[in-house]
């Protein structure tokens, strides 16, 4: 293990529990909170609204300042740009992924995140991995 | 319980300012990936990647998602537990779960990969992405409301 692999686990575990820490000060682990956004015709509750106000102009900007360099500060290099083709499949893939999220209020992070809080969602991330598996052994010719 | 981290006079403003607050961490977080590990942080394929082919970077990855409940138990630290209006019903939450596992293989991310990262990079795709994904969560909650 050298200097360059510690750094980057380093770096990896900060930033995720950074990130852990702001879901939970934004609301985004509470369901409640998530599904009050998709209620629009209801209490209609802002706090997704709030967060991505900030979370989108603070990444944007770290993101120039990373197209200022070569490569991140531990050597390896930025992805490359985002593609820009559109296709079926990312628009039903997301549409599948916002019936899910609308169900029950949650998506990736703050459900792995609600694991320290609640065994319920255990349910939800066993499914979450399951679905994951299920669509890597039906679309093998894919790159995922 | 309250967890709300900036206590304002409406609720509404609440969930703005508490949202904002939390959302200049969680960009501060996505930033610190690009810029210091060259990575989108994206929790749906980090995730994934532990689940089929497993990527070099598999070790890194776990530890971002890792880092997730760990500042969970921070905040619990500091603010005291959250009570999460998580649906009781294991049947919601399993067809919840497979659908957005599915759903973010299938589009190559979720809410973190194409919303917050996405956007910040004006991937089109992501705007796409983002449009679809929460009109049909919009709809389906809907749908939810009226059973």
């Amino acid at each position: 293990m050298n200097g360059t692999t510690i750094a980057r686990a380093a770096i990896a575990l900060t930033s995720g529990t950074i990130f852990g820490l702001g879901l939970a000060i934004s609301g985004m682990i509470d369901p409640r909170k998530v599904l009050g956004f998709f209620d629009i015709f209801g209490a209609w509750d802002p706090s997704l609204a709030g967060m991505l106000i900030t979370a989108i102009p603070v990444t944007f900007l770290f993101y120039r300042l990373s197209g200022r360099r070569s490569a991140s500060l531990t050597g390896r290099p930025f992805p490359p740009s985002a593609p820009l083709r559109v296709d079926n499949r990312l628009i039903v893939g997301a549409a599948l992924f916002g019936v899910g999220w609308g169900l029950a209020g949650l998506s990736p992070g703050p459900a792995l995140e609600a694991l320290a809080f609640d065994a319920r969602a255990l349910v939800f991330v066993t499914a979450m991995a399951t679905g994951m598996i299920v669509h890597h052994t039906t679309s093998q010719n894919r790159r995922p | 319980m309250d967890i709300y981290f900036i206590p304002t006079s409406s609720s509404a403003l609440n969930g703005v300012a508490n949202g904002a607050a939390g959302g200049i961490l969680i960009g501060i977080a996505a930033g610190v990936m690009m810029l210091g590990n060259g990575r989108i942080a994206g929790v749906s394929s980090f995730f994934a990647g532990l689940t089929g082919q497993i990527p070099p970077t598999w070790k890194e990855d776990l530890l971002f998602l890792a880092g997730l409940p760990l500042g969970g138990l921070i905040f619990v630290l500091w603010r005291g537990e959250p009570h999460l209006l998580i649906p009781d019903s294991p049947w919601v939450l399993a067809g919840a779960g497979f659908l957005v596992g599915y759903g973010a293989r299938m589009a190559n991310g979720c809410t973190s990969s194409h919303t917050i990262c996405g956007l910040a990079r004006l991937s089109r795709r992501s705007l796409v992405a983002t449009a679809v994904f929460i009109a049909t969560a919009i709809v389906t909650a809907a749908g939810r409301a009226l059973l």
